[in-house]
């Protein structure tokens, strides 16, 4: 499976990397929307993009709909992962495109779940590998 | 069953920090309860209390299980796929259809939690079962700590826990934001009620349930006590009503007079008769 991480935040970059990662999918980076089409353009077609909203160059709300008017990458599902959580917006995301939304903070049990969701099912790992203690912190 | 004392909670923040490096905010004591009223009922102590003075004894045993207890993970939405699946494919056509005369439906979370597998249950019904909502529906949870059902009631959720598990649409049509929480809505938590309740002791009279979910609590309880529990879910069951249990647990060599029907992925059990 390959995904593609768009987030201005190398830290975010690096850290859906290493979850998706541990899950045995593939990863791709974009620093911003227009790189992020600049990826899916040359290829592999990812299954998932995982897509912030507050980004520069090109939004996460204007990539979504970018995305989706291309008929060849409609079997892409999209996940915003964002800390834009307010409710219109999230509508918004939706009504353009995207399949899911995960709000930061999550935590790794959380995007498994979201996968789940997604009807994505990555290899299974260990139990240990996939927890999170998010509530605690 | 008593609740934590400040002191003890004082003493179980420390204890958790040193353990396994873990802050449990203030704000966290529903997690102490939620987590260790099941360790208090397993090793057959009164209190939250008894625990912390046990570990200030030095029971390593306990020690590890309280540590663990509070360092796993909390509840998602639509937990486990598959009971969600059976309910959706088998157990609620089958109850909804069975109860059109009567144009009432009762299901019992019976160890709910903060609440997140009830309200799970009624957004299932109000978008897959509209045919029900002018029904007259009883949607109960019930749980040990009175803490855990106070978290219930007031469907409050930080981002870390509407992440778990929440389809987005469901999130969008059923919660509303609130600085950094997100409310569950007036009109799914008007459906429910939710009451604390202990297993363990004997049941007050109450009302017979179409579904009852018992998951992943028979776990806590020895033999005997599992039995009993399982005899009074089966007589507060309507006939053809449906139990599930969690993946480890069955009604088996425990109590009779329940069907295993296979049911999205997973075993139901309905009740004969």
């Amino acid at each position: 499976m390959h995904a593609l991480v768009v987030d201005d935040s190398r830290a975010m970059r690096s850290l859906l990397r290493s979850i998706l990662g541990s899950l045995g999918i593939d990863v791709a980076e974009a620093a911003d929307g227009r790189a992020a089409i600049d990826a899916v353009e040359a290829g592999p077609l990812p299954d998932l993009a995982l897509v912030d909203w507050h980004m520069p160059v090109m939004d996460g709300l204007e990539l979504v709909t970018e995305l989706r008017r291309r008929k060849e990458w409609r079997h892409m599902a999209i996940m915003m992962v964002t800390t834009e959580s307010e409710h219109e917006n999230m509508v918004r995301a939706l009504l353009a495109g995207a399949n899911e939304y995960l709000i930061k903070p999550f935590s790794p049990d959380a995007v498994l779940e979201k996968l789940s969701l997604l009807g994505l099912s990555p290899e299974p790992v260990p139990v240990a590998d996939a927890r999170g203690d998010d509530t605690l912190r | 069953m008593t609740t934590a004392t400040a002191e003890d909670f004082r003493f179980l923040q420390q204890f958790i920090l040193d353990r396994s490096a873990i802050v449990l905010a203030d704000e966290k004591q529903y997690l102490v309860e939620t987590r260790l009223l099941p360790i208090v009922q397993r090793v057959g102590a009164e209190s939250i209390g008894d625990l912390v003075r046990a570990i200030r004894s030095g029971d390593r045993e306990l020690e590890t299980a309280v540590v663990d207890a509070m360092t796993t993970n909390e509840t998602s939405w639509f937990r486990d796929a598959a009971p969600f699946d059976a309910l959706r494919k088998v157990i609620l056509p089958e109850v909804v259809a069975a109860n059109v005369v009567r144009r009432r439906l009762s299901i019992w979370s019976a160890a709910c939690s903060t609440g997140q597998e009830l309200y799970s249950v009624t957004m299932l019904l109000d978008a897959e079962f509209s045919e029900v909502a002018s029904w007259k529906l009883d949607l109960h949870g019930t749980d040990l700590s009175s803490a855990v059902v106070e978290k219930a009631r007031s469907g409050r959720y930080t981002a870390l826990e509407i992440n778990r598990g929440l389809p987005a649409p469901h999130l969008v049509r059923y919660f509303r934001h609130e600085g950094s929480f997100y409310v569950i809505a007036d009109a799914l938590r008007n459906k429910v009620r939710f009451e604390p309740f202990n297993l363990a002791r004997p049941w007050p009279p109450m009302q017979d349930y179409d579904v009852i979910l018992l998951r992943n609590v028979l776990i806590y309880f020895d033999v005997e006590t599992k039995a009993k529990v399982l005899e009074q879910a089966k007589a507060h069951l309507r006939p053809g009503g449906f139990l599930l249990l969690g993946t480890a647990e069955s009604p088996r060599g425990l109590v009779e007079g329940f069907q295993s029907v296979p049911a999205g992925g997973t075993t139901v059990y309905k009740k004969e008769g």
